[in-house]
């Protein structure tokens, strides 16, 4: 089990280093120049050409690589160009507000997916298993910026212009005065305010997973070991949700690591609609602003949550199977 | 029956009822001229004549439709070739309908005339043949492959079709914000064109951008799956490694970093989806060509001296055909989602040329007060991805022996 | 001795696209406390589905125990018929008075579970005992079976034991609850044959130390001379020959059970080639008119043709389900003539290219009938 993970995590590093050289790759062959931003009648070309060298883009390539590489492997990112300031000072904060709509999402996605997917194996062919059929593939072919916007204008501003006794919040994390509440009013806020753009994030792959979850439940359920449980006179609760379940989750828990890059391209558009202070959301502003070493990092920083990601679900995935576990 | 034991001779086997190979025949009588000469001047009444009354409706009402199009926009068509410069979308729209017109005529006769004569062959045998009747059977299926002809005709036809003109504006002040009504079944947008409209002329983007990029995807995915799987050893590391380093990459991320970097045009969206969108191709090219390798027909290829690059392409892309357009049919559905999201942040379609994601882009300023500036695109892409999904869903049923049952 | 088990006039059908599966279509016997009782036949033959209906394991839909069937269970408060009893009472029975053992010991077991846990779980359920006290027991029975260092295999994965140790295993889950009927469906078909022998020999051991009643479902009928006290021969979901296991291979009364006995090989015997029951066994959607044997047999005439014989009684606790009970002149003239069974019978018959009877039972083929027809 433990060099099972050191040979994962061991394999993770060239993974990552070129994930790091890709970055690279495309940036130095896009056309412009990150000193672009300040090409100004007003600049005098001497300044831009001591910025240059500041930046180091007068080096060759290959050292600028090198440069770049050793800096990331020390956890310096350099400054952006946008926000003036250290972007390790920027980070944390906006990869924590990412991470706490992620997991919800993760986890409605995987709570929501998983019982409607058994629900379905079990009353196969029945017509509701037809239905949510149907409705798992509506809602995973369904693009989550329209689906967010929908909920947008039924739950926020419908909601409102209706009076209904529930409204979500249309945007941002915290409501005016969140400094001013009590704890529990804060957690509550805060779950008002994830609750939209965390659904709007995870219907489709809670579709997809529901159809997966119903594909692997129906495979184990015809499954001799299924029948010997039965045959010992377990209720067919135990049966499904004992037997069967840790069965058919080993599949699913792979799904898990497929699905995190999944999250993080939609996190992009969803933080967007919500103007919610993640990692998508500074990804998109400072693509359009042009500041490359922000772009670089974050989107070095998305690749790495993949890959962290994918660790995880390995390690789950021991848990779940003796076989892997016991090798 | 009772068997003497003495009895030596080998009876063969007696046919079983419905094996019969000339079943299909039963029940078509004989086609007269009459029928065929009644077909060519009413299609699908020469089915009716005989009592086919469904495949007679199917042809005369389908029929029917196009002819009552061509009439409606009679003008249009005219209109395509009188103005001072024929444009290619006209003369296409045209072209289709005229090809549409002339499949259910043809169709028609041919089903009247050929089918009938032909015994039914109901052993096909090819892998293909096998599929076909698995299709057939899966009515969800079938629906999605209407739904995706229709949409495909109607994005043809367009410019035949579309009560306005995507960017006409008219007078502002009274055209802006309309909601939906029998003159603009779907409202109008900020600038008072009609989003009915404007939804048909965006069509054309999603569904062609899917198809190339896809294209292009499954190019490159088959090129570096066959290429790793076929030689191995180091190859295939430094292949596949790479590839699922292209896995770990958030897609979209990598889409937006490239395209803003650059100018976003329509060119350069379809081809950095296409590079983007290889890794599964490759996978399941590799898979299905690793297993493909050790087989008997490949080694025998090997041991007759065909070069590699013969026994790739002649021998073992066509054998991983199979998973790879049920890949392609899902793929097109998740690159219309991408190319839609792309547009919605300002990265794929540049207004104002009409398509889906824009288009709802358009509606966010007003959500409240004109809804259906962005729900009725939205509403298309849901359509037109899930006709997509179902169809590649359906296709992985028949062509996938393991789920056959 | 009164039996423990009376199964009467059991029909088991399955709803199938191509029609209704007579799977299993009125079959009667009775198994007594500490007896092995054997059914032999031939896939399709229903001897499957029996036993799942005896279990109550029949998936329904699409299958369905017709009203009229009984299955009675004798225990220390009476008669139960299992066929009418509630799921709830019917897991009450399940693992702990009736216990059953399948054919695919590889596939049997729970992959994610330990085996000490799987044979715990039966324990708790059923006798309530704490969990320590659960895996005492549950160690003592891997020892009882025959496993070696019962205190560490307890905690093993089923993929860590070899398929022998995981029959052995499932043996020990069923007999955790000291059952009174043991139902071992083809338990050795899977294993090699000397894992075989020990299975069995392992089986005929613990029935006698602990005294239940075996039933042992099988189509090797090496099998059924080794372990069995009685014997009941099924055929297109009925029973067509019973008797003890001595009278039935020394006389076989019912052309089918010769037929069955011709076609194994047997020491010391130097008989040319081994005789082969033509054709297949019909489809349960449309079993045949008449006797159900007819058309394979080469005693049959016009009369088996058309009129369905009755199970006779032919002696104590002897049973033919055939004509020629009654018409005992034609077996000997058949037989003079043609010689009755021969190898040459696979030439004449319909399906010539079909593996005849005695062919291995393939565990896939019935697994997926249960579930299609």
């Amino acid at each position: 089990m433990i060099s099972y993970l050191i040979r994962r995590l061991l394999g993770a590093i060239p993974l990552l280093l070129g994930i790091l050289t890709l970055i690279f790759f495309i940036i130095n062959i896009a056309p412009g120049d990150p000193t672009a931003r300040y090409f100004n009648p007003n600049v005098a070309p001497e300044v831009i050409e001591q910025m240059r060298r500041n930046l180091g883009l007068d080096q060759p390539l290959h050292i600028q690589y090198f440069r770049w590489v050793t800096s990331f492997a020390r956890g310096d990112f350099g400054n952006s160009f946008g926000q003036m300031r250290p972007i390790s000072e920027i980070l944390p904060t906006v990869l924590w507000n990412t991470i706490q709509l992620m997991l919800i999402s993760i986890i409605i996605i995987f709570v929501v997916g998983m019982l409607i997917g058994m629900y379905q194996a079990v009353r196969q062919y029945s017509a509701s298993d037809n239905f949510l059929t149907v409705a798992a593939l509506f809602f995973y072919s369904m693009p989550s910026f329209w689906f967010a916007l929908m909920l947008i204008l039924i739950f926020s501003l419908k909601a409102s212009q209706w009076d209904w006794p529930i409204q979500f919040p249309a945007s941002q994390m915290t409501s005016v005065g969140y400094e001013f509440m009590a704890p529990g009013e804060k957690i509550w806020d805060r779950l008002m305010h994830l609750a939209m753009p965390a659904i709007a994030l995870g219907i489709g792959s809670a579709a997809g997973i529901a159809r997966y979850m119903r594909g692997s439940m129906l495979e184990v359920i015809h499954q001799d070991y299924i029948r010997t449980a039965r045959a010992k006179g377990l209720s067919e609760r135990v049966v499904v949700f004992k037997h069967a379940l840790r069965n058919a989750l080993i599949p699913i828990i792979t799904l898990l690591g497929l699905y995190l890059p999944v999250l993080l391209s939609g996190s992009v558009v969803v933080e967007t609609i919500f103007a919610w202070p993640g990692m998508g959301r500074l990804i998109v502003d400072a693509i359009f602003q042009r500041d490359y070493p922000l772009v670089m990092a974050t989107s070095f920083v998305a690749a790495t949550l993949v890959v962290v990601g994918n660790l995880l679900a390995d390690v789950l995935y021991a848990v779940v199977d003796p076989r892997i576990r016991t090798e | 029956m009772v068997h003497s034991q003495t009895d030596l001779e080998f009876s063969p086997p007696e046919p079983v009822a419905g094996e019969d190979p000339t079943a299909g025949t039963k029940g078509r009588t004989p086609v007269s001229g009459g029928h065929l000469a009644l077909s060519a001047v009413l299609p699908g009444f020469g089915h009716l004549v005989r009592g086919e009354w469904v495949v007679g409706m199917v042809f005369a009402l389908t029929w029917a439709a196009f002819l009552g199009v061509a009439f409606i926009v009679w003008d249009r068509i005219f209109g395509v070739f009188g103005g001072p410069r024929t444009p290619f979308d006209g003369v296409l729209a045209v072209g289709t309908l005229g090809a549409l017109l002339l499949v259910v005529w043809g169709g028609a006769l041919y089903d009247l005339a050929v089918r009938a004569k032909r015994p039914v062959k109901r052993y096909g045998d090819s892998q293909w043949a096998i599929a076909t009747r698995h299709f057939r059977r899966n009515r969800i299926a079938v629906a999605g492959l209407v739904v995706m002809l229709v949409l495909y005709a109607v994005t043809l036809l367009t410019p035949l079709i579309a009560p306005f003109d995507p960017a006409a504006q008219g007078d502002i002040v009274q055209t802006r914000y309309l909601s939906p009504s029998f003159e603009h079944p779907m409202g109008t947008d900020k600038f008072g064109r009609d989003v009915y409209s404007r939804v048909l002329y965006g069509s054309r983007i999603s569904l062609s951008i899917g198809f190339v990029a896809v294209g292009l995807s499954v190019l490159i995915g088959a090129a570096v799956g066959s290429v790793a799987g076929y030689f191995g050893r180091w190859t295939d590391t430094v292949l596949m490694r790479f590839t699922d380093m292209m896995l770990s990459f958030p897609r979209l991320i990598l889409l937006i970093v490239t395209i803003a970097l650059f100018e976003p045009t329509i060119w350069l969206v379809v081809i950095v989806l296409g590079l983007t969108g290889w890794m599964s191709v490759a996978r399941i090219v590799r898979g299905e060509v690793l297993s493909l390798r050790s087989r008997e027909f490949i080694q025998a290829a090997k041991v007759l001296g065909m070069s590699d690059a013969r026994i790739i392409l002649r021998h073992i892309l066509p054998n991983t055909l199979a998973p790879v357009i049920v890949y392609a049919t899902l793929g097109i559905g998740t690159t219309i989602l991408i190319e839609a999201t792309l547009s919605f942040l300002g990265l794929g379609v540049q207004p104002p040329t009409p398509s889906w994601g824009n288009m709802i882009a358009d509606g966010r300023d007003a959500l409240l007060t004109a809804w259906w500036i962005s729900t009725f695109p939205g509403l298309a892409i849901v359509i037109t991805v899930t006709a997509f999904n179902l169809l590649g869903d359906g296709l992985r049923d028949a062509l996938d022996p393991r789920l056959r049952t | 001795m009164e039996p423990i088990l009376k199964v009467s006039d059991l029909r088991t059908y399955f709803r199938a696209d191509a029609g209704l599966a007579r799977a299993v279509d009125g079959v009667s016997f009775e198994v007594h406390p500490g007896e092995t009782l054997g059914i032999v036949g031939e896939s399709g033959s229903g001897k499957s589905v029996t036993s799942l209906s005896v279990m109550r394991l029949i998936p329904e839909p699409p299958g369905e125990i017709q009203p009229g069937s009984k299955i009675l269970f004798r225990d220390n408060e009476g008669e139960k018929d299992l066929a009418r009893v509630t799921e709830e009472e019917m897991r009450h029975i399940r693992g702990n008075d009736i216990a059953m053992i399948f054919q695919e010991p590889m596939t049997s077991l729970n992959p994610v579970f330990k085996v000490g846990d799987q044979i715990v779980e039966s324990l708790r359920l059923h006798q309530g005992l704490s969990k320590k006290d659960a895996r005492e027991k549950a160690i003592d029975m891997l020892r009882l079976v025959g496993i070696p260092i019962p205190e560490q295999r307890v905690d093993e994965y089923p993929h860590q034991l070899s398929g022998g140790m995981r029959q052995r295993v499932m043996i020990a889950i069923a007999l955790a609850c000291d059952p009174k009927v043991l139902i071992a469906d083809e338990p050795t078909t899977a294993l090699d044959v000397t894992i075989q022998a020990q299975i069995l020999e392992l089986l005929n051991r613990l029935q006698e130390e602990l005294g239940m009643a075996i039933i042992l479902i099988t189509h090797d009928l090496g099998v059924v001379a080794e372990t069995c006290d009685r014997v009941i021969v099924m055929y297109a979901g009925q029973v067509f020959e019973e008797g003890s296991v001595e009278d039935v291979f020394r006389d076989p009364q019912n052309p089918y059970t010769e037929g069955l006995l011709r076609s194994i090989p047997r020491l010391g015997s130097h008989s040319e080639r081994l005789a082969v029951i033509p054709g297949v066994v019909p489809s349960a959607t449309e079993w045949p008119t008449g006797c159900r044997f007819h058309a394979r047999c080469p005693y049959g005439w016009e009369k088996t043709a058309q009129e369905e014989p009755p199970l006779f009684e032919i002696g104590p606790g002897r049973k033919s389900k055939c004509w020629l009970v009654e018409h005992p002149e034609r077996r000997e003239e058949i037989r003079r003539e043609t010689g009755g069974f021969t190898p040459e019978g696979a030439l004449t018959g319909t399906g010539a290219s079909t593996p005849a009877a005695g062919a291995p039972d393939e565990g896939v083929d019935v697994q997926a009938r249960d579930r299609e027809v």
